[in-house]
């Protein structure tokens, strides 16, 4: 019998979250078929998430391509069916393959295994971020050089923690649900061992029985805590350095690993700043969102604004 | 004897001819010890500029291998015996930069347009004494005294502590920031 897992109409961050719950309890070894067939929109961190699921089982998966020709052909520009027909069985109508024009493609679904490859996915992305992070979203031109070193340093943390390869998307678009405006998004995707098993293997972790992932997330986000930072205190910079980033250009940064997921968010969201108990996913997923500049206001969600959640919340 | 050293020579040079981004650890490292070769070839020279002007993208990981390891082997008592000094450092690189001089507790002088300034974690005392030399310098710690008001011994003690932190350096007519004098003692 196949297990079909159903992708979202719309799949991000947050709908991702469905496609976990249906793929947590199925048994290793079974038959998955994952089903995109009504899917009509995906973010760079749905499709690179996508590429995720495929490499979280040893068992290949099927995979039902988009039945939306827009949307097929909107996923075939972005790179993710290059990438999926080795990683999936793919069923349905693929688009020719063809490369990426579309100017709100930054960089394409690209692999990150080595450190080549981060040199080459900085080194692309170099001259069209300039263009369209100064010139489209109207951001100051200090934001491309710390734009690059914030790509290099979440793909890095691929080659450095993973223990395997991952992936990593930049698009703008225009991000309606909260803000009204044009965001830029980096993805940063990975199915490997997770925050909590990177920082379990450094020699001066000490077990508790706290310890689970929403702590590793802590210690790695908040704390910048690094497996490597013992008898070398600069570790653990990139991701400080990345709050930073976001923090300067009003922007957000979700991580999910394992069963939580951590969100430091500015003030147009109101994202959970905590959420654990989450159904297990390997690996990281890291995605980076700054916003559009209008003018010097401030941007606002636009909804009401309510008081941001700051407890942690526990799922069901 | 000085040493000039363009970063983004060394970076195509060891790692790849193709680079132009100073990023991942590895590279930083890479790099670094390239740099500590050519330091060692050249028989320690007083005074190393590393130049970061062909640089283009400088993340954490390479901030820390380079700029932060290079100072903290300086720093050590079993280091090379010269100064460092940075130019070609703009806006961009200086937001990592400052990151891990501030995690590791370091200090740097970097020339802009042939102007030394000083980066990183100094104290307010350390600072002002440094700015005294900077622009008065080379000068002797009695003239640095009178000029900030304070006691000579507790200028040259302070002189002495940023001779030691390697942002000044003793020269025949007192205290100068490396890379500012013509002539060494």
């Amino acid at each position: 019998m196949t297990t079909v897992i159903s992708v979202p109409p719309s799949l991000d961050d947050q709908t991702f979250e469905h496609v976990v719950e249906q793929l947590a309890p199925v048994p290793e070894g079974a038959k998955i078929l994952v089903d995109a067939r009504h899917a009509r929109w995906a973010s760079p961190f749905g499709l690179t998430a996508l590429l995720c699921v495929a490499q979280s089982r040893t068992d290949r998966m099927s995979f039902a391509v988009p039945e939306h020709a827009d949307t097929a052909s909107y996923w075939s520009r972005a790179g993710f069916f290059r990438h999926a027909a080795e990683l999936y069985d793919l069923h349905g109508t693929v688009p020719r393959q063809r490369d990426a024009h579309e100017s709100d493609v930054l960089l394409e679904i690209t692999p990150v295994v080595k450190t080549d490859d981060v040199h080459g996915v900085v080194g692309r992305i170099n001259q069209k971020a300039a263009e369209i992070l100064h010139g489209q979203l109207g951001l100051d031109t200090a934001i491309t050089g710390a734009f690059g070193m914030t790509l290099s340093e979440s793909a890095g943390n691929i080659v450095e923690h993973a223990g395997q390869g991952g992936w990593v998307a930049v698009q703008t678009y225009k991000y309606l649900k909260r803000l009204g405006r044009r965001v830029v998004v980096i993805a940063v995707c990975d199915a490997g061992i997770g925050f909590r098993q990177s920082l379990e293997s450094s020699p001066s972790h000490r077990r508790s029985d706290r310890w689970d992932d929403g702590m590793a997330l802590e210690d790695a986000v908040l704390r910048a805590t690094s497996r490597f930072r013992h008898g070398d205190k600069g570790r653990g910079q990139g991701l400080a350095g990345i709050r930073r980033f976001i923090s300067r250009w009003n922007g957000k940064l979700t991580v999910r690993s394992g069963t939580a997921r951590i969100a430091i968010s500015p003030e147009w969201d109101e994202d959970v700043p905590m959420t654990e108990g989450l159904p297990f996913f390997p690996g990281a997923q890291v995605q980076i969102t700054i916003p559009e500049r209008i003018g010097d206001a401030t941007v606002r969600a636009k909804s009401a604004v309510s008081a941001r959640p700051r407890s942690r919340e526990r799922q069901p | 004897m000085s040493l000039l050293i363009d970063v983004g020579t060394v970076l195509r040079g060891t790692v790849c001819d193709l680079y132009s981004n100073l990023v991942t650890r590895p590279t930083g490292a890479a790099v670094r010890s390239a740099i500590e070769r050519q330091v060692v070839e050249i028989g320690t020279p007083v005074v190393t500029t590393i130049d970061f002007s062909q640089v283009n993208v400088l993340d954490f990981s390479c901030a820390d291998e380079i700029v932060a390891k290079l100072l903290l082997r300086y720093a050590d008592a079993d280091g090379p015996t010269g100064y460092l000094l940075f130019r070609g450092i703009n806006d961009s690189h200086l937001d990592p930069i400052e990151i891990v001089l501030e995690r590791h507790a370091l200090a740097l002088v970097a020339l802009h347009d042939g102007f030394a300034e000083l980066f990183g974690v100094v104290t307010e005392n350390e600072r002002s004494h440094w700015e005294t030399v900077r622009d008065h310098g080379p000068v002797q710690s009695e003239v640095v005294a009178r000029m900030l008001d304070v006691e000579p011994e507790s200028a040259e003690r302070q002189l002495e502590q940023l001779r030691h932190r390697r942002l000044l350096m003793r020269h025949v007519n007192g205290f100068a920031v490396p890379g500012t004098v013509p002539e060494l003692a």
